[in-house]
């Protein structure tokens, strides 16, 4: 059966270009970089020419990054690691509604320990309120964490506003580019960012590798002791061939990120534009200003589990924010902040593309989708007004 | 037996080929319950009639889910095993009957057959009403538990029920 793969955003295959520049790494120039000897200073020279890498693609000094093994770890030390370091400035941290749960989860504990959190609202497309933001700001608030985009329906934030607000008010501004790193641009210098998420595996690199920008002079405690590895933020023992396989990605998301997202965009737009013609079809997320490889949906009368599981018998990955396929039984806290009933965020689609992203996949799915939706609503009660 | 991800073989071609799906028109008795723990929504039909010795059976029986894989296949197996059936062997039938046929569920999706179990009995619970039957006291409870736990549902859906409602009505009229 044919294989059509429709969720980059949860991970990406490993580009066979990248794979070839991280296998020296594991046998031969199988090294720890902290030794002496010939052997630790190949796997140093690689590691820092990695940083600076991948430093350099979001306009950062090199010696502002440190590597991770996830971009949950980089969430995790952003949001920890600023609220243990800085207690004596506050204990009130500000994120959105609508962060991932890397983020959203860590800074819910945070609020367990004795930290003060503030949520704040999103609008119908999912774009931040700013005005809320500066009249949330306190003079104990120690960061502010919002993503670049958001995994589930796409949009892109308003980074340099939101950088400026943070800025201007002294307080450290974090973001969660997981899904836009490698996709569309991001600069810290100029939208003024303090400390940046990121990650190897959503943009055709191997998975275990995250990294984490943290600008020079910011205040922050690592979350890992040892060793010493990462400037003393991060010990462990380097993972040499991940993060080659990290700057791989980065080397030719440099050279063909701009018209790939020029490609994905068109094929977005067109499913959909072919999607929409179903009947009680609706686009969740902003129409243009979202990613490129991003188109999310519910349909009105039908539950995500269900669909997901017939487009995977049409042979389509795909995903849901139904409740029903999470493992807390709740829907996305995404659908919800953006407006959706329980029962709309039920019926919820996500599909996202990548650069292996045919036409021809489009159209298969475009082809498919309807008459899975049209079935399910057979079965479903609250279906009167479809035919 | 097979596994299809988390589901059975059995979860599976139920979900794919669900039987008594739909509608009965005119039932002798009808069960419509939510579920309060992921929000599925189940309808379930009963006709009822007399079998040589008197007794009433599920003579038909047919369901409308708005539910997950485990929501429609538990739908489908609660008919099968329910369909021909006197209304007192149908009232033996329990949740681990309907999650064991089905060559069992994942943990997280137990409460799916729950759902199932439930609305079958809300539906003999109505026939039994409408015609002035006797109610048996473990009935009697577990419509009380229900119709609490669907007060939830029918609160969280509400928009779309009414929406329904006033579609029945224009038919009707």
């Amino acid at each position: 059966m044919k294989r059509i793969y429709m969720d980059y955003a949860a991970t990406t295959p490993v580009d066979p270009r990248i794979l070839k520049t991280m296998k020296p790494y594991f046998s031969k120039k199988f090294g720890n970089s902290m030794s002496l000897y010939h052997l630790g200073r190949e796997a140093k020279d690689a590691l820092e020419e990695s940083r600076e890498k991948i430093a350099s693609f979001m306009n950062a000094d090199a010696n502002d990054l440190i590597f991770t093994g996830s971009a949950t770890e980089s969430d995790n030390m952003a949001l920890k690691g600023i609220a243990f370091a800085n207690k004596e400035k506050g204990k009130h941290i500000i994120i959105s509604c609508i962060e991932h749960h890397a983020v959203l989860d860590t800074a819910k504990w945070l609020q367990n320990q004795g930290f003060e959190l503030t949520l704040l609202p999103v609008d119908k497309y999912g774009f931040l309120d700013l005005k809320k933001l500066e009249e949330s700001i306190r003079k104990d608030t120690i960061i502010v964490s919002i993503m670049h985009a958001n995994n589930e329906i796409g949009t892109i934030e308003p980074l340099e506003e939101i950088g400026k607000i943070c800025r201007e008010n002294g307080v450290y501004f974090h973001t969660d580019a997981t899904q836009s790193f490698g996709k569309i641009p991001i600069d810290v210098k100029k939208m003024n960012i303090d400390l940046l998420t990121c990650n190897a595996h959503k943009m055709y690199g191997p998975k275990g590798v995250g990294a984490l920008f943290i600008r020079n002079g910011v205040k922050i405690e690592p979350l890992l002791h040892g060793g010493g590895h990462e400037f003393g933020l991060r010990s462990s023992t380097v993972n040499t061939a991940g993060i080659v396989g990290f700057a791989a990605a980065v080397d030719i998301s440099k050279k063909e990120m701009d018209s790939d997202a020029k490609r994905i965009t068109k094929l977005r737009d067109m499913l959909i534009e072919k999607v929409l013609k179903i009947e009680k079809s609706h686009l969740n997320g902003h129409p243009k200003i979202r990613l490129p490889n991003n188109a999310n949906f519910w349909f009105s009368y039908i539950e995500g589990e269900s669909l997901i599981l017939h487009l995977d018998i049409k042979g389509v990955a795909a995903s849901t924010g139904s409740a029903c396929s999470s493992e807390s039984l709740e829907p996305s806290h995404v659908l919800i902040a953006i407006g959706l009933k329980h029962e709309e965020a039920h019926g919820s689609l996500r599909l996202t593309m990548g650069k292996y992203t045919t036409k021809e996949e489009i159209d298969y799915v475009a082809e498919v989708l309807p008459g899975i939706v049209e079935s399910l609503r057979k079965i479903s009660p609250f279906k009167r007004d479809c035919k | 037996m097979k596994h299809y991800g988390m589901y059975t073989e059995e979860v599976m071609k139920h979900f794919k080929k669900p039987i008594n799906m739909g509608r009965i028109k005119n039932p002798d008795g009808t069960g419509k319950v939510g579920n309060v723990v992921c929000g599925d929504v189940m309808y379930l039909y009963i006709k009822i009639k007399k079998n040589k010795k008197d007794e009433d059976i599920i003579s038909d029986i047919k369901f409308e889910t708005f539910g997950c894989v485990a929501a429609i296949a538990t739908s489908s197996m609660i008919t099968k095993l329910a369909k021909g059936k006197t209304i007192k062997e149908a009232l033996k039938i329990t949740k681990m009957d309907v999650a064991d046929a089905l060559g069992g569920l994942p943990r997280i999706k137990l409460h799916c057959s729950v759902l199932a179990n439930d609305a079958l009995r809300e539906a003999i619970y109505d026939y039994l009403t409408k015609n002035k039957l006797p109610i048996p006291d473990e009935l009697e409870k577990e419509h009380k538990r229900i119709m609490k736990e669907t007060e939830y549902v029918e609160e969280t859906f509400k928009d779309y029920t009414k929406m329904q409602k006033e579609q029945l009505n224009l038919k009707e009229k």
